[in-house]
């Protein structure tokens, strides 16, 4: 069976590859940037975690998977007949090694074409858990003239043959790079197709009213115009708030998926690397006494709890003569630019000087959390001096943290006592999912190409709205109806173009 | 019995809309043409409607002139009021709708089609196709037969290279009123009973369609009192590029505007059972966009009062066509619905309404070509080919004309793709989608409409009608210097600029428009949905007189160049699948991820790209996709076969 003979793909240069962890990868990392061909070659991957668990699953699929997993798989009579089972069966039995030896004590399953996940022959082979013998035996597939899967390539197979739409197999994807529990949970959500169906359901709205000012123009003498401006501007503004709605789920999206970007500023020796000790829950930064030991920002991905946070520890900002430490400084601003979260660190047993007065400068209008650090110390600066600042600064008239709550805030904490971590936590969930990080029943659009969709919507129905006040003729707002249409299909998968084709190839390629 | 053997390049089978413009396209470009009717009285005959345009039909008549057909000259002699439809809506839905005077407007045709050299025509019944089997028989092309000759119930053999089928409804026709049927074509005329067969022998699928047409009412018997009076345009616009303006300001002819009621509703209701569509006595299936007053009934419960126009047939008949009531119901319910409706309560019916049905074909067996996929040089056009409609009989008439002559000349046929015509929308889906009734043109159905208006088909079409060669040079330079001046004027409203002078911010004041805070453009003025290009006049002291047409043009494109633009973009995302070719041996089994729907289809329908495909019901997404990772994969190499 053809399925994309020598198909030329080139190969992303994601860093992310669980082939490669599992030292499984069959081009180890020399394949980035490397053109490849696929051939119609049967591809085996284990399906399963690689962990002690206590099932694996090894799947294999491709022409020949039933005839390559016969080679070494035997019943309990000792005899490889696989080929002789029905499709959609579970069979009892052993894997050997070519010595004769077993391997394994396993269940296999057989799936015929077209009814499987891939719609090719698929064999899954469930043995005993546990990574080295699930390599083993995948080893023995791979021995038996498998080719080790790409990552994602199932779900490549599986929409090249028409089995799943494109938003299911980038939600697939997803999943295989999710970074953290959350991210897992939005994509099984959108596999599930939540994110389908509500995009689904306004596309269908805006179809209605295509179809309705079409029906009206081919038969005016029954289907009458008046006063539909106004019905379909009112439809226009609903169906824009819910795209809005969805955009800012889009970035929420991106935070749940890649994480918050957060950066740790704050004057020298406040104890910003401690805090970065204590979140990372290792010695990683280089913590001295002496002002400006931290010369170079340090980056680090870390799991607070349910969150992912890409760390960046700044050296130490203060007016400096050092122009090695100058250079860390320039990019400590230039990384709070780019920031979603700031946490500014304040020993609150020395006072406040002009370099806190920098400080804030550089992250005004940043989500910033303030941490009054060494509260194990006596306190020489408090809330009112941080106060005092933020109105000498700012020339504000009022009290600051009280009335930007929605954005600053002040905890107290001992990095070196190791308090103050739950409320920082509490706090950063407040601030990015609402305090309601758990809820079900959220849709986050998480994929870069649904959200410029979705932003590309929004604009033609914002055409749609100029247009009716301007008071044009109605086939006028139905060409940005169309267009607002032709959009949202784009994430359902129902408008191809080739340029989309190439870009979720190029995606699929992901890993290495 | 000695057999009589004639020689030609084409046959053109039929006479009326479609057959007239194949045979004129073919003759015109130097082709020996023989044009068969069942009767030469019945050339170019008007059997249903008294009109020629209207609604998106008005499009496909302008669309048909500036490639080069007769349609549209036709109408602009024979035409009694005229009148451009939407005119209050956008240029995109305007359309033209002239009432015809039908004798004249059928003897206008028969006099262009008699003096036309290389042109024959000949009164007899088509029989037979005559086929012999090519060479060129290979595993994977359905093209195994080509057309050599047809055949007469009288048994003379003509001999030709073409073949153009344009039946209309004239295939083992059959009309009902009510309980009563009889076996002939439209108006009494003559059934063609014989080529059915010969086309099923063939391995051509047939199919049975129905259409209606309501009574005709002797003029006398009219009360136009109780109606409202319809009046042509002032001044009237012709159809047809090449017909002066100035010659078409004649005396018009009123049509009148009256409505049915709850009384003409109760009386259809009460005798469904006896129509023969609701009785089941009709198969064939009717088209749902012209339907009979008992669908509208039916369809429309909710509305009290359905339009019914009555328009003249013609200058020298007291016929009157009862618009918006075409039935098939029996006598007797005909004569006492008509008499429910205001004006008609005395009423005299002079030919009864009629519902009348007939062989066609499935059209995906063509080629958008309009040539069989399975047979060479034969091709079709107008109602055989499933559609409804005197103008979509002869875009279609045409466009097999011209292709049946490119393909004698061995040069590529012609075809006109969804962004650049009427035409094209229609032939594209017929030979694409599943029509499961006559197919009637209509403004929803074309999605870049803002670029296919009837205004600028000439600036679209000309020049393809000159490569062809049915535009003469005179007429394309013509076009041409149109083109440029309309490019010339609107550079020039975008370069020049107004301030806010005291002038200017009066003019604006005047018009209820916005004052300017700074310098702007004259086009950026004409785009305020208050200001028009003829306003501007007043302010614009440069400005050179231009032809009227010129001027429309340049209005147009001003004021909705975003929408435009947008438009323009939507196309070009569209041609990008259209230039995806895909090979005619292109053998769908060895795509083995095609699903089996998708398969079936695309061998059923052949499509030419990828676009094409992409617009088969039953085709999905994710198939387009398998599709062109296929053809990527083999781009440049030869197909593998076997």
């Amino acid at each position: 069976m053809f399925v994309w003979q020598n198909f030329v793909n080139k190969v992303c240069k994601s860093e992310i590859c669980n082939f490669a962890k599992a030292k499984l990868c069959p081009r180890s990392h020399e394949c980035s940037g490397m053109v490849i061909s696929m051939k119609i070659d049967t591809i085996a991957a284990i399906a399963t975690a690689i962990s002690d668990a206590g099932i694996g699953i090894i799947r294999v699929s491709g022409e020949e998977a039933v005839s390559i997993v016969q080679k070494i798989y035997q019943n309990k009579e000792k005899k490889n007949v696989l080929d002789q089972y029905a499709s959609h069966t579970i069979h009892y039995g052993f894997i050997m090694e070519e010595d004769g030896t077993v391997l394994d004590e396993v269940m296999v399953s057989v799936m015929k074409a077209p009814y499987s996940y891939t719609m090719e022959d698929t064999v899954e082979i469930n043995c005993h858990g546990g990574a080295l013998m699930m390599k083993k035996i995948l080893m023995a597939v791979i021995h038996a003239g498998a080719r080790m899967a790409e990552p994602g390539e199932f779900t490549k197979r599986a929409f090249l043959n028409g089995r799943i739409d494109l938003s299911k197999a980038e939600a697939v994807m997803d999943i295989i790079h999710a970074k953290n529990e959350f991210a897992l949970k939005t994509s099984v959500k959108q596999l599930r197709g939540s994110v389908y169906d509500k995009v689904k359901e306004l596309r269908d709205q805006i179809l209605y009213e295509i179809a309705f000012i079409e029906s009206a123009l081919d038969d005016p003498e029954h289907i009458s115009l008046e006063g539909y401006e106004e019905k379909l501007s009112n439809q226009v503004f609903s169906i824009m708030e819910e795209l809005e709605k969805l955009l800012v789920s889009a970035d929420d999206g991106r935070i749940l998926k890649e994480g918050i970007r957060t950066v740790i500023v704050g004057r020298p020796n406040v104890g910003k690397s401690s805090l970065l000790n204590l979140l990372m829950g290792q010695e990683r930064a280089i913590v001295t006494d002496i002002a400006g030991t931290t010369r170079d920002a340090l980056e680090e991905t870390i799991r607070f709890g349910d969150i992912t946070l890409h760390i960046t520890d700044t050296a130490g900002i203060r007016d400096t003569e050092d122009v090695v430490e100058k250079i860390g400084v320039e990019r400590a601003k230039k990384i709070s630019e780019d920031a979603d979260l700031i946490l500014y660190v304040i020993d609150s047993s020395e006072v406040l000087d002009k370099n806190d007065e920098a400080i804030l400068k550089l992250i005004e209008g940043k989500k910033t959390i303030i941490l009054l650090n060494k509260s194990d110390l006596s306190e020489v600066t408090n809330q009112k001096a941080i106060e005092d600042l933020y109105q000498k600064v700012f020339d504000y008239d009022g009290q600051f943290l009280t009335d930007k709550a929605d954005s600053v805030s002040l905890l107290r904490i001992s990095a070196k006592e190791k308090e103050g971590l739950d409320a920082l936590r509490a706090q950063i969930e407040d601030y990015f999912f609402h305090g309601k990080i758990m809820s079900e029943n959220e849709l986050y659009i998480t994929n870069v190409r649904h959200k410029e969709a979705i932003l590309e919507a929004v604009e033609s129905m914002r055409r749609v709205r100029q247009s009716l006040e301007n008071h044009m003729p109605e086939d006028f707002y139905s060409i940005d109806l169309m267009g607002a249409y032709a959009s949202l299909g784009k994430i359902l998968g129902e408008e191809v173009g080739e340029d989309l084709v190439n870009k979720i190839f190029s995606e699929f390629c992901m890993g290495k | 019995m000695a057999e009589l053997r004639e020689v030609c390049d084409i046959c053109v089978v039929g006479a009326g809309h479609a057959g007239c413009e194949a045979a004129l396209a073919c003759a015109r470009l130097g082709f020996e043409t023989v044009i068969f009717t069942v009767s030469v009285d019945s050339i170019a005959l008007m059997p249903c409607n008294p009109n020629v345009g209207g609604t998106s039909k008005g499009h496909l008549v302008r669309e048909i002139d500036a490639l080069g057909g007769e349609m549209g000259k036709n109408i602009d002699k024979t035409f009694i009021q005229s009148k451009m439809l939407n005119s209050s809506k956008g240029p995109a839905v305007h359309s033209l709708r002239a009432q015809a005077d039908k004798a004249e407007y059928s003897r206008a045709m028969r006099k262009v089609l008699e003096n036309q050299e290389h042109l024959t025509i000949k009164q007899a019944e088509v029989c037979e196709l005559l086929v012999e089997e090519t060479a060129e028989t290979s595993e994977f092309s359905q093209r195994d037969k080509k057309i050599v000759g047809v055949k007469t119930f009288t048994g003379t053999v003509y001999e030709c290279k073409a073949v153009i089928l344009c039946t209309g409804t004239y295939l083992k026709a059959r009309c009902l009123c009510g309980e009563a049927i009889t076996y002939t074509g439209p108006n009494g005329l003559q059934a063609a009973n014989h080529l059915t067969d010969s086309l099923l022998s063939l391995g051509i699928e047939m199919r049975r369609f129905k259409t209606g047409t309501p009574a005709r009412m002797d003029r006398r018997s009219l009360d136009f009192s109780k109606m409202e009076e319809q009046f042509g345009d002032e001044r009237v616009i012709p159809f047809s590029f090449s017909t002066d303006p100035d010659e078409v300001q004649i005396d018009q002819i009123s049509c009148y505007l009256t409505y049915t009621n709850e009384k003409t509703h109760d009386i259809i209701r009460a005798n469904l059972d006896r129509s023969p569509i609701y009785a089941g006595i009709i198969e064939g299936t009717g088209p749902r966009y012209c339907p009979s007053i008992e669908d509208k009934v039916v369809k429309f419960s909710d509305k009290d009062r359905h339009q019914v126009f009555i328009e003249p047939e013609g200058l020298h008949t007291n016929e009157m066509y009862v618009s918006g009531m075409s039935s098939s119901l029996p006598e007797d319910v005909q004569l006492a619905m008509y008499r429910t409706v205001p004006g008609l309560e005395h009423c005299k019916i002079v030919r009864n309404a009629y519902a009348i049905e007939y062989d066609c074909i499935d059209p995906k067996q063509l080629y958008p070509t309009l040539e069989f996929k399975a047979i060479k040089g034969l091709f079709s056009g107008g109602q055989f080919n499933g559609s409804s409609g005197y103008e979509e009989a002869a875009a279609q008439g045409l466009i097999a004309g011209i292709n049946a002559s490119l393909f004698l000349q061995g040069r590529e046929q012609i075809v006109l793709d969804r962004s650049q015509a009427y035409i094209g929308v229609l032939i594209d889906d017929l030979v694409t989608k599943e029509n499961f009734e006559p197919y009637r043109m209509m403004t929803s159905r074309a999605e870049y409409r803002l670029l296919l208006r009837q205004d600028n088909a000439d600036l679209r079409l000309r020049q393809i009608g000159y490569e062809v060669g049915l535009v003469s040079e005179e007429t394309y330079q013509a076009v041409l210097r149109k083109k440029e001046m309309i490019e010339t004027e609107i550079a020039r409203l975008k370069n020049t600029i107004v301030g806010a002078s005291a002038k200017i911010q009066d003019f604006l004041m005047r018009h209820d428009s916005a004052p300017l805070k700074t310098g702007a453009s004259l086009a950026e003025l004409i785009c305020r949905p208050e200001l028009t290009y003829e306003m501007l006049s007043e302010i614009d002291t440069e400005r050179k007189p231009l032809p009227t047409d010129v001027k429309e043009q340049v209005e147009i494109e001003v004021k909705y160049e975003g929408y435009i633009d947008r438009q323009l973009k939507q196309v070009e995302h569209y041609k990008k699948m259209e230039k995806r070719k895909i090979p005619a041996d292109l053998d769908y089994n060895e795509i083995g991820s095609l699903r089996l729907e998708a398969r079936q289809k695309l061998i059923a329908y052949q499509p030419i790209s990828v676009g094409q495909a992409s617009r088969i019901s039953g085709v999905s997404p994710a198939d387009i996709s398998v599709l062109l990772v296929y053809l990527e994969s083999h781009r440049g190499k030869e197909t593998k076969k076997g």
